[in-house]
C-alpha cells in the first residue's frame, strides 16, 4: 500500500512538472515581457538591464527552476489586462467556483444515484424509461443551451429565480460564501443545476448499468436465499458494489466539472475562475492563463490521488496485499 | 451519414453491402436521424440558394424589420418565418448560413484529428519501443484534461501569438485547437488494431517479399484498421460541432464576421431578458437537431458494424 501511494505521488509530481513546463513555455514564447513592461521607446541598455533583473539572461534550466519556485509560492506575476497580481485575482475568484462545483457535484450524486438505482430495479417501467430518455438528452445537450433554457423558463418567464451573479455574499476572512444568505442560495440554484445535468445523467446511467450487472451475480441470489429483505439486498449488497466505478467516474469528472464551470459561469455571469480564464483567453492574458492551468492541474492531481485512496476504503479486496509470485 | 463515404471511397462497397444496409432499413431511429441529418446538411451546404434572405447582404437588411417575432406570433410576418434579430436579419437564413460554418469547422476538425491520430497510432503500433512509449504518454496527459480546457488553452495561445489574425487564420487556429483534443482516441484505437494486424500472415508475407515498411503501413495495414476509425469519426463529428459551438458561445471561436450557430446563440442570449427568445432558441434547436441526429447515426453504425451484436 505504501509503495502504491509513493508511486502515485511520483506520477503526480511528473504531471505537475509537465504542466509547469507548458506554463513556462507560454511565458517564454508568447509575448515579450520586457517589451510590454518598458514600452516602445526604451533604450537597448534599459532592455538589457531589465532582462538581467528579471533573470531572462540566465540559462534555460535556471529560468525554469526560478519559475517553479515562484509558482510554488503562488507568484505568477501580474495580469497583463487588469494590472493586478494574478494570485490575488485567483484567490478572489476561487470560492465562487468551488462553491458552484461542490453544489453541482452534490446535486448530481444525490439525484443521480437514487434515480440510477430506481431505473435498474424497476427496469421497463414508465418512470425509468422517462429517466433514461431524459438522461440521454442530458448527455447530448450542450451545457450552455441547458443554462439558457433554464434562464428562459425560470428567470424570464416564471420570474422565480435570479440568473445573474452570486447575489449577497458573506465574507469570512478572505473567503466569500453565498451559503449563508437566502439570496446567495437563490442565485446558486440555476447555475448548480446547469452544471450538474451532465454529471447527473452520467452517474444515473452508470449506476443503472452497474446495478443490473451486480444483480445478476451469485452472491445476490445467495443473499436472497438467506431470506434477507429486499432493502438489505439492494442497498447493503448491490449498491455498495457499484460504488467503485461511481467514485472513479465522479472523481475524474470533477475535472470536467471545472471545465464546464467555465461555460456555466459565462452563461450566468458567475464571478468565478472560469469567467476570469475566459477573459484571459479572449485578451491573451498569459500570466492568468498559466496560473489557471497550474491550479486546475493541481486540483486534478489531488482529486485523482484521493480517488485512488478511496478505493481502499470502499473495496476491501484491494486492501489485501497481492501475494508474491512463486509460492 | 455520408462521412465514411467521403473519407474512404474504397470502403464504400464494404460499408454499405448487404448487412449494414439491411440493418439501416430495419432501424426506424436510424432512418429518421439520417433524414434529419441530411436535411440539416442540405440546407447548410446550399444555404446560398435555399435561404430566403441573405443575412450578410447589408443592402437587403432593414433595421426597421428588427426583432420581429416568428410568423405565427402576433406581430410576425410571413416574410420572416422564424423572426428577425436585433439588426433585422432573418433568423432562418442566419441559421442556415451559421450551420454551414458550424458543419465546416466540425468536419474539418474531425478530418484533421483523424489524419493526425491515425498516423500517430500507426506509427506507435508499428514502430513500438521508445516512439510508442512517448506517443502513449502524450496521449495519457491529453486524456487527463477535459478537451474543452485543452481547446481553450490552444485557442488562447493562438490569440497571443497572432494578435491581429485575419479570419482565415482565426479559423485555422480554431480547427487546430479542436483537432488537437480529438486525435488521442484515434491514435489509441489504431494502435490497438495495428498491434494485432502487424503479426498477421499477410503482413509477414509482404515483409518477406521485401515490401518497404512505409508501404506495408499505409497500403496493407491501414485499410484493415479503418473500420472502427470511421465509427469513431461519426460520433466525433457531433462532439466537434458542440465544442465549436461552445467556444463560439464563449466568444473565443469563429471570427464575429462569420457567425456560426454558437455565435448566433451568444448574440441572442443578450435579448433573452427583453422577451425575444427566438433569436437564441432557434439556433439552439438547430444545434441540438444536428448533434442528436449525428449521435444517433453514430450509435446505430457502431452497433451495425459490431459483429458480436448481430
Amino acid at each position: 500500500m505504501l509503495a502504491f501511494i509513493l508511486r502515485r505521488l511520483a506520477q503526480a509530481l511528473v504531471v505537475m512538472l509537465t504542466v509547469a513546463f507548458i506554463a513556462f513555455m507560454l511565458f517564454q514564447y508568447v509575448g515579450d515581457p520586457v517589451a510590454s513592461m518598458l514600452g516602445q521607446d526604451a533604450t537597448p541598455e534599459q532592455r538589457e538591464l531589465l532582462r538581467a533583473e528579471l533573470g531572462l539572461d540566465k540559462p534555460f534550466p535556471v529560468q525554469f527552476a526560478r519559475f517553479v519556485g515562484n509558482a510554488l509560492q503562488g507568484d505568477f506575476g501580474i495580469s497583463l489586462r487588469q494590472g493586478r497580481k494574478v494570485s490575488t485575482l485567483i484567490v478572489e475568484r476561487l470560492p465562487a467556483t468551488l462553491e458552484l462545483s461542490i453544489a453541482a457535484a452534490v446535486v448530481a450524486l444525490l439525484v443521480g444515484i437514487p434515480l440510477g438505482v430506481y431505473a435498474a430495479l424497476r427496469r421497463g417501467s414508465f418512470g425509468s424509461q422517462v429517466a433514461m430518455t431524459v438522461s440521454l438528452l442530458g448527455v447530448s445537450l450542450p451545457t450552455f443551451l441547458i443554462g439558457i433554457l433554464l434562464i428562459l423558463v425560470f428567470a424570464v418567464t416564471l420570474k422565480w429565480l435570479p440568473s445573474f451573479g452570486r447575489g449577497d455574499v458573506v465574507s469570512l476572512g478572505g473567503w466569500t460564501t453565498g451559503f449563508l444568505s437566502v439570496d446567495g442560495w437563490a442565485h446558486l440554484v440555476l447555475p448548480a443545476i446547469t452544471l450538474s445535468v451532465f454529471q447527473l445523467a452520467l452517474i444515473l446511467r452508470l449506476v443503472r448499468a452497474e446495478m443490473l450487472e451486480v444483480l445478476r451475480t451469485d452472491y445476490i441470489k445467495f443473499a436472497r436465499a438467506r431470506g434477507l429483505p429486499n432493502r438489505a439486498v439492494y442497498f447493503g449488497h448491490a449498491l455498495k458494489n457499484t460504488l467503485v466505478p461511481v467514485i472513479t467516474i465522479t472523481g475524474l469528472q470533477l475535472g470536467a466539472l471545472i471545465a464546464f464551470a467555465i461555460i456555466t459561469e459565462t452563461v450566468f455571469q458567475w464571478p468565478g475562475m472560469g469567467l476570469l480564464f475566459i477573459q484571459a483567453v479572449q485578451f491573451a492574458d498569459v500570466p492568468v492563463m498559466a496560473a489557471y492551468l497550474c491550479l486546475v492541474a493541481l486540483i486534478f492531481v489531488i482529486v485523482n490521488l484521493a480517488v485512488d485512496l478511496l478505493y481502499f476504503a470502499v473495496d476491501p479486496r484491494l486492501r489485501i496485499e497481492k501475494p508474491a509470485g512463486g509460492h | 451519414m455520408e462521412s465514411p463515404a467521403i473519407k474512404a471511397p474504397g470502403a464504400l462497397a464494404r460499408f454499405f453491402d448487404g448487412d449494414v444496409w439491411h440493418s439501416f432499413r430495419n432501424s426506424p431511429m436510424a432512418v429518421v436521424a439520417a433524414v434529419i441529418a441530411a436535411l440539416c446538411l442540405f440546407s447548410a451546404i446550399f444555404a446560398g440558394w435555399v435561404a430566403p434572405h441573405d443575412p450578410f447582404d447589408l443592402a437587403s437588411v432593414n433595421l426597421s424589420d428588427s426583432r420581429l417575432p416568428p410568423a405565427w406570433m402576433e406581430g410576425g410576418t410571413r416574410k420572416f418565418v422564424l423572426g428577425t434579430d436585433d439588426q433585422g436579419r432573418d433568423i432562418l437564413s442566419a441559421i442556415m448560413y451559421g450551420a454551414r460554418i458550424s458543419l465546416f469547422v466540425g468536419f474539418a476538425s474531425v478530418l484533421l484529428s483523424m489524419v493526425v491520430g491515425v498516423a500517430l497510432g500507426l506509427l506507435s503500433g508499428f514502430a513500438g519501443g521508445k516512439i510508442d512509449a512517448l506517443i502513449m504518454r502524450v496521449c495519457d496527459v491529453m486524456l487527463s484534461f477535459p478537451s474543452l480546457l485543452v481547446a481553450l488553452l490552444i485557442d488562447g495561445v493562438g490569440r497571443a501569438i497572432f494578435p491581429n489574425a485575419d479570419s482565415t487564420l482565426a479559423f485555422g487556429v480554431l480547427i487546430v485547437a479542436i483537432s488537437l483534443t480529438g486525435w488521442v482516441q484515434y491514435a489509441r484505437t489504431v494502435r490497438g488494431s495495428t498491434l494485432v494486424e502487424r503479426n498477421r500472415e499477410y503482413v509477414q508475407a509482404a515483409r518477406v517479399i521485401g515490401v518497404k515498411p512505409s508501404r506495408i503501413m499505409f497500403r496493407h495495414v491501414l485499410p484493415n484498421v479503418m473500420g472502427p476509425v470511421l465509427v469513431l469519426a461519426t460520433i466525433h463529428i457531433a462532439s466537434a460541432i458542440i465544442t465549436e459551438a461552445t467556444l463560439s458561445f464563449l466568444g473565443v471561436g469563429v471570427p464575429p464576421t462569420s457567425p456560426s450557430l454558437g455565435t448566433l446563440i451568444r448574440i441572442g442570449n443578450d435579448f433573452l431578458f427583453s422577451g425575444e427568445w427566438w433569436i437564441t432558441i432557434f439556433p439552439g434547436v438547430m444545434l441540438i437537431l444536428i448533434a442528436l441526429s449525428v449521435n444517433l447515426l453514430g450509435d446505430w453504425l457502431r452497433d451495425a458494424l459490431n459483429p458480436r451484436l448481430r
